[in-house]
């Protein structure tokens, strides 16, 4: 298999990326025992920082590896990027390149939901890229983020959609829940409003997406508990007869949020360990039967020229 | 609503939503209102509410009335076009998935052949006599290597000034030949190509063969779940760069200030403010006029068309000669298969330009291809364009779609209005480096 290389941008986005770890390595130096590449410690931040200059500098396809086992170690939930290059470089196999030989690839369109201002973004923001920021702009911009986390010897990569406020005059495309496997309701625990709203979001989602969607319900902003006006016992009582997950979060303290997705990751392997298979990098939100559109695709090219 | 825009779009059909992303995106704040409570306008709707046609709720042979994603608008993208092009720098491809269209057939004589694009077709083909065949098998070496920078490949033809008549006599093809070329291969939809120059015709012949070149097949694709999902996908390209979407708001004015230029928009007691408003005919009936009707069948089947090897998605053009017309009749199949019909089901749609005062006789020649028909319905809609640029009043409208068979025209609308309205071209660029940042 021919390496893609790397635009200038993508090489930066990674770049960061690592850096990203790095500053967190500066924190924590504890983290530093965690990475270790091909059996090497480092013995500073400094030189994994060489390390992973002199990888991107090459980025050949044992150098994804490389890297990959690098976030791989830096914890449960490791962060996405060079899975992604990964996934698009090897098109289809889903055996990690280093380490876990069995490990599976699972993908998953997860949607998010429930009335502006509860605090949809933020989780996704705190899980993703493990940041809060107190006043959130209402739409953060992405088309969908991805995260990556791994249960056991599967690893769940989710690819997260926001409503970009869609949700605020009752104008969310259908497309929006096309293939979603699991969802989630977010409440604000301070405004019972949002909790009425919620239940209609998990009615719609009832109708509107398909049937074994896996859906958690998270009253949010739990660090202001002391405002609360949605008990507890209220939400899980109406969680438990709806079949729902159910957890309280904070995404400003990060209470549960690792938690609720790693939740909906088991509860989607346990549901319908065979629906997907196991041994493909299935394509999120799709029939996966059609073909994304990507720049360069030369598709069926040989054939179509055959005589000239 | 009481807030100021940048700009107000009204519509949610494709043309809308295009332009809604590319506004956003750069950096205009921008509301867009459908009075409808669903996306899309007239491109792609779901059956289930049977709103299209007032005809009977289907039964139950028909499957699960959410299985059905009909589109009103029949097209198909061309892989290497003008819209694959957008959707990818912007983006909105990633929402999406397609397929390639199975066959591209050509009506001839009352059956249909296989269109033939590359050498070895052209000399398989039964649409000509053997040395016809080789006439046009140099005709397409001749466009395939022709480059419009560079003369030594015109071969002593200039492209720019001569017409494509000219072209044609020149490699001695027939009327017939000249008859699939320009119309199966070049996609015209009359004969006034022949008088304006060849360069126009021998690139959109590339077109053809680049697109097919691309994935195979046919050089068509086809969106899973219909066309409906490319306004969605743009409204949402349009929503992540801040624009504000609602549905389901009647339009009751389009307030005008000094000058006659338009300074807001009105729904009930609320005014939002604006400096451009963006929409299609329907929006505004006093600023258009009628250029002509199209006539769209849209045809429910248990089978695939006879004839193209069972094919689950083909085009079929009937060049307007053929059948004693002006305008050509379009046939598209598309089925189960790409999400938008039930299990086992097809959905076939016959359209053309409307040239008498019974269109309905004027598609026969397409229904006749299609085998028995479960279920029909039957529309026949006006094609609107705008009466002037906008630029006075900064109302920029959409032409209504055309009967052509993909969004090239499409494209070059959009493109067209965006450049009217922000007095650039859009900067694809932009959204490129943004895109970068948050795949993170």
């Amino acid at each position: 298999m021919v390496p893609k290389l790397l635009t200038p941008e993508q090489k930066e986005s990674r770049m960061n990326i690592c850096a990203d770890i790095l500053n967190n390595t500066d924190t924590d130096p504890d983290l530093l025992d965690t990475v270790t590449l091909k059996g090497t410690r480092f013995e500073s931040v400094e030189a994994v920082k060489a390390k992973v200059t002199e990888v991107l500098n090459q980025l050949t396809e044992a150098d994804f590896q490389l890297l990959s086992a690098m976030e791989k170690s830096y914890g449960a939930v490791a962060k996405s990027s060079t899975a992604d290059a990964m996934a698009t470089n090897r098109s289809g196999t889903a055996q990690r390149p280093n380490g876990s030989a069995q490990g599976k690839i699972c993908q998953f369109k997860l949607v998010l939901l429930g009335e502006s201002a509860v605090g949809k973004s933020s989780l996704v923001l705190r899980f993703v890229k493990g940041q809060f920021h107190e006043y959130q702009e209402s739409t953060i911009g992405a088309a969908f983020l991805t995260q990556t986390i791994c249960l056991d010897d599967t690893t769940v990569k989710f690819e997260i959609w926001d409503t970009a406020g869609q949700e605020r005059y009752h104008s969310l495309a259908p497309m929006y829940y096309r293939g979603a496997q699991a969802a989630i309701v977010v409440y604000d625990i301070t405004n019972q409003d949002t909790f009425g709203r919620a239940k209609t979001w998990v009615k719609e989602l009832q109708r509107q997406a398909s049937p074994n969607i896996v859906i958690a319900l998270a009253g949010n902003k739990q660090d202001l508990a002391n405002k609360r006006m949605v008990e507890y016992e209220e939400a899980q009582t109406y969680a438990d007869e709806h079949g729902l997950l159910f957890m309280e979060t904070s995404a400003k303290t990060a209470v549960n949020v690792n938690e609720i997705f790693l939740a909906i990751g088991r509860e989607i392997e346990e549901a319908e360990p065979r629906t997907y298979p196991r041994t493909s990098s299935r394509r999120p939100g799709g029939s996966g039967q059609g073909r994304r559109l990507a720049e360069g695709d030369t598709g069926a090219k040989a054939a179509g020229n055959c005589c000239k | 609503m009481d807030e100021e825009y940048d700009a107000i779009v009204l519509g949610t059909g494709l043309k809308e939503c295009i332009l809604s992303g590319m506004l956003s995106v750069s950096g205009k704040k921008v509301l867009h209102v459908d009075r409808n409570k669903y996306y899309g306008g007239r491109v792609g709707v779901n059956l289930s509410s049977g709103r299209a046609f007032g005809a009977p709720p289907p039964d139950d042979s028909y499957g699960r009335k959410r299985d059905w994603n009909v589109d009103l608008i029949p097209k198909f993208l061309m892989a290497n076009g003008s819209l694959v092009k957008l959707l990818i720098h912007t983006g909105v491809t990633r929402y999406l998935e397609f397929k390639s269209v199975e066959g591209s057939y050509v009506y001839k004589g009352g059956k249909i052949s296989k269109v033939p694009v590359d050498q070895k077709e052209a000399l398989a083909s039964d649409l000509m006599g053997m040395f016809e065949k080789r006439r046009f098998r140099n005709f397409l070496i001749y466009v395939q290597d022709f480059s419009g920078d560079d003369p030594k490949t015109w071969k002593d033809f200039d492209p720019n000034t001569q017409n494509m008549q000219a072209l044609y006599e020149k490699f001695g093809l027939d009327k017939n030949t000249q008859d699939f070329t320009g119309h199966a291969l070049a996609l015209h939809r009359d004969d006034d190509y022949l008088n304006r120059p060849a360069v126009e015709t021998i690139n959109r012949i590339k077109l053809y063969s680049d697109s097919l070149a691309r994935y195979g097949k046919s050089p068509y694709l086809y969106p899973m779940y219909g066309l409906g999902e490319l306004p969605q996908g743009f409204a949402r390209l349009s929503a992540i760069y801040g624009g504000t979407y609602m549905l389901d708001k009647p339009i009751d004015e389009i307030v005008l200030g000094e000058g006659g230029k338009v300074v807001g928009v009105r729904s009930g007691n609320e005014v939002a403010k604006c400096k451009q408003v963006y929409c299609d005919p329907t929006y505004v009936s006093d600023r258009v006029r009628k250029k002509g009707k199209v006539i769209r069948c849209i045809c429910l089947m248990d089978h695939p068309v006879p004839n193209t090897k069972d094919a689950l998605s083909t085009q079929i053009i009937i060049p307007q000669k053929q059948v004693g017309r002006n305008s050509d009749i379009y046939v598209s199949l598309v089925s189960y298969t790409h999400q938008v019909a039930a299990k086992g089901w097809f959905i076939a749609m016959v359209s053309t330009t409307v040239e008498t005062d019974n269109p309905e006789t004027e598609i026969k020649p397409g229904l006749d291809l299609l085998g028995p028909i479960r279920q029909k319905f039957v529309s026949v809609s006006d094609y609107y364009e705008p009466t002037d640029d906008g630029l006075e009043s900064q109302i920029f409208i959409s032409q209504s779609y055309d009967a052509t068979t993909h969004f090239e025209t499409t494209c070059l609308d959009v493109l067209d209005i965006f450049k009217r309205g922000t007095g650039e071209e859009f900067d694809f660029s932009k959204i490129k480096h943004e895109l970068g940042d948050e795949e993170q």
